[in-house]
């Protein structure tokens, strides 16, 4: 059974990496197992300055799922670049995944810079679709010529493969899509989660203090499959593919409808196993299925 | 055989037996869950004071967090308040029945060197402290309890606490029970060198405002937040403190005096 995949030249022992946001800095799932036997890790979502998030609330539950408003808490890109990410690799041999985020173009090019520099980063994952911010996190994601141009200008000045992570709350995903590649995009990450929120019948008010959050789980992974389903279609460049990811079925279904390598979100926080328990699983069900190489059924559902 | 416990800087997910789930008064009550036998011979030890779980109910996607009551030869004791859908389906489990418990879960309450503790506990922030008072009386002190509830109706472990406590003092608001008022009313009779105290935030907060001065550390505050993981990994429940950001899953639920800032 050969589980390998690679994204960009970077080389995965597996396609299960826990996703930005679900896995706090590496550490916190430590306790649970080895995160050696990861395929990688992306980190929380980081910003030039460090930030507080918003006010909590900052969850919400829901069928099959749940809301989150964290709204980008973290450290600062700096403290990611110079002692996070490098105290994780320090033990963590996997490809380690940045998440950044930002509020203005210089934002995102400035907090590039910054991470780039990073050995310990193997991948910059540009989070142009966060729901959960103030001035537009998402806004940069929704419109095809606003993330082309930022797009363009953070690949101006990073070194390392720059994946692009995409909202699922846009008409044409596709669209966006090709703009990010025709702006020099090594690759894409989708989806970011989808916009909702949930109200307190008891107070008569929104759950959450943000009001809206974005949500994730179980419940999106056949929006999730789709995004990537039609942006295979649109594309030439990898996909990670992501959302509601619950077990190695749901990988070998994403990697059917186009993607390289997968994530793992809101799963890891019901289950803090999850990811090992999917990497233990895999193999049984590619025997099962009758894969030998899982590269072998990227986008295989197209044909 | 022995039960498994919980592994001191392993967080873990185990599947506990019910052994008992019975109602104490309209709204609350208590579960007991056997852990899982075992026959591993690694070290495990039982949760810590203050310490909580995240138990997963079936058909709802996120765990529930409860303080843990008490913990005894592998029997882990949870009382609950139904509230919602979660404690709802929770009230229903019969004994026999497989629940899966992710713990042992936050930094719980570091045991001072004192004299005189004072535990404080209101409505369903009082079973965190029976685990607590049992282990204060195993260190050889004296704890004085002081539990408040609304109304008589509302009223669970008078006599479990009575049994242990050198002092137990019930306050309901309405009076329909023990003394009048809340239970942060009459702090001053008491003779006390430390506090520890879980249950709503304006109790928490009255405590502060109200309370002698201690020394550092010596008074211990359980907080609560809404969740999902409850180990670390997805900052839901962060608060500021004088101390920077925490998260109470995981610096807290327990912040001490000198570390809460209150908004
Ligand atoms: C560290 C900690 C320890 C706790 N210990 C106890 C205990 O010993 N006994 C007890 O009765 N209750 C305790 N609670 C509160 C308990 O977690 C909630 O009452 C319970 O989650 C409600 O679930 P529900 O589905 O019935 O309610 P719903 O309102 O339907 O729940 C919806 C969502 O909101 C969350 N939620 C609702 N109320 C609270 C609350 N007060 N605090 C945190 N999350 C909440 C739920 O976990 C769930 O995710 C504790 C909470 C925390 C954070
Ligand atoms: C609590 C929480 C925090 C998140 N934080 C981030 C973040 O900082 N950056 C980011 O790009 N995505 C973040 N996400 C989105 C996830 O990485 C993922 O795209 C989304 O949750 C869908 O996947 P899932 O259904 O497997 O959770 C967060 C999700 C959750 C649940
Ligand atoms: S509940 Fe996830 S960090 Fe505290």
């Amino acid at each position: 059974m050969d589980l390998n995949v690679t994204l960009s030249g970077v080389a995965l022992q597996n396609p299960v990496i826990p996703a930005s946001g679900c896995c706090g800095f590496g550490h916190e799932m430590r306790p649970f197992y080895d995160i050696n036997i990861l395929g990688g890790l992306a980190l929380k979502g980081s910003t030039l300055e460090p930030r507080f998030g918003n006010e909590l609330p900052r969850v919400a539950e829901t069928a099959a799922g749940m809301l989150n408003s964290v709204g980008l808490q973290n450290p600062g890109i700096e403290a990611v670049a110079q002692a996070i990410a490098p105290a994780l690799a320090q033990d963590f041999h996997q490809p380690i995944l940045a998440n950044v985020s930002g509020f203005s173009k210089e934002e995102f090019v400035k907090s590039c810079e910054i991470i780039t520099q990073c050995d310990a980063v193997s991948i910059i994952e540009l989070n142009i679709s966060c729901p959960n911010v103030h001035g537009g996190g998402m806004i940069f994601g929704t419109c095809a010529e606003t993330a082309a141009d930022i797009v363009a200008a953070c690949k101006a000045v990073v070194t390392k493969p720059l994946y692009v992570k995409l909202t699922p709350n846009v008409t044409s995903i596709a669209e966006v899509a090709k703009a990010c590649e025709a702006a020099g995009a090594d690759g894409l990450s989708l989806i970011n989660t989808l916009l909702g929120m949930r109200i307190d019948l008891k107070k008569r008010k929104p759950i959450m203090a943000n009001k809206v959050g974005g949500l994730s789980g179980p419940a999106i992974f056949p929006v999730a499959l789709r995004c990537v389903w039609q942006v295979y279609a649109a594309v030439k460049i990898p996909l990670i593919g992501l959302g509601g990811i619950s077990c190695a079925r749901d990988v070998i279904e994403m990697m059917l409808a186009g993607a390289t390598a997968v994530q793992v979100g809101a799963a890891n926080l019901v289950n803090p196993m999850v990811c090992k328990e999917i990497i233990d699983e895999l193999p049984g069900e590619m025997e099962k299925l009758g894969i030998e190489k899982l590269t072998d059924i990227i986008g295989g559902a197209h044909a | 055989m022995r039960r498994w416990g919980y592994k001191e800087t392993h967080m873990q997910t185990l599947d506990f037996t019910v052994t008992e789930n019975v109602q104490l008064t309209a709204d609350i009550w208590r579960v007991r869950l056997a852990a899982p036998l075992c026959e591993h011979s690694e070290a495990t030890c039982a949760p810590q004071v203050g310490q909580f779980v995240n138990v997963q109910i079936d058909g709802l996607f996120l765990r529930r967090p409860i303080s843990v009551c008490d913990w005894e030869d592998g029997v882990l004791t949870l009382i609950y308040r139904v509230v919602g859908a979660g404690t709802e389906k929770l009230a229903q489990v019969q004994p026999g029945q497989v629940l899966n418990v992710l713990g042992s879960l936050g930094n719980g309450f570091t045991i001072v060197l004192a004299q005189r503790p004072l535990l404080i506990g209101g409505g369903v922030g009082v079973p965190p402290m029976y685990y607590l008072a049992k282990e204060l009386v195993k260190a050889g002190q004296q704890p004085i309890m002081m539990m408040g509830f609304n109304t008589i109706d509302d009223v669970f472990y008078v006599e479990e606490f009575t049994a242990l406590c050198r002092l137990t003092r019930v306050a309901t608001v309405d009076g329909s029970f023990g003394v009048k008022g809340f239970v942060t009313g009459g702090l001053e009779e008491f003779d006390y060198d430390a506090v520890y105290a879980c249950g709503p935030e304006p109790m928490l907060r009255a405590i502060d405002q109200t309370a002698k001065e201690l020394a550092p550390g010596h008074m211990q505050l359980s907080f609560e937040a809404r969740m999902a993981c409850g180990f670390g990994a997805c900052m839901a429940c962060t608060c500021r403190t004088k101390m920077g950001y925490k998260r109470i899953c995981k610096e807290g639920p327990i912040l001490t005096r000198e570390e809460v800032s209150w908004t």
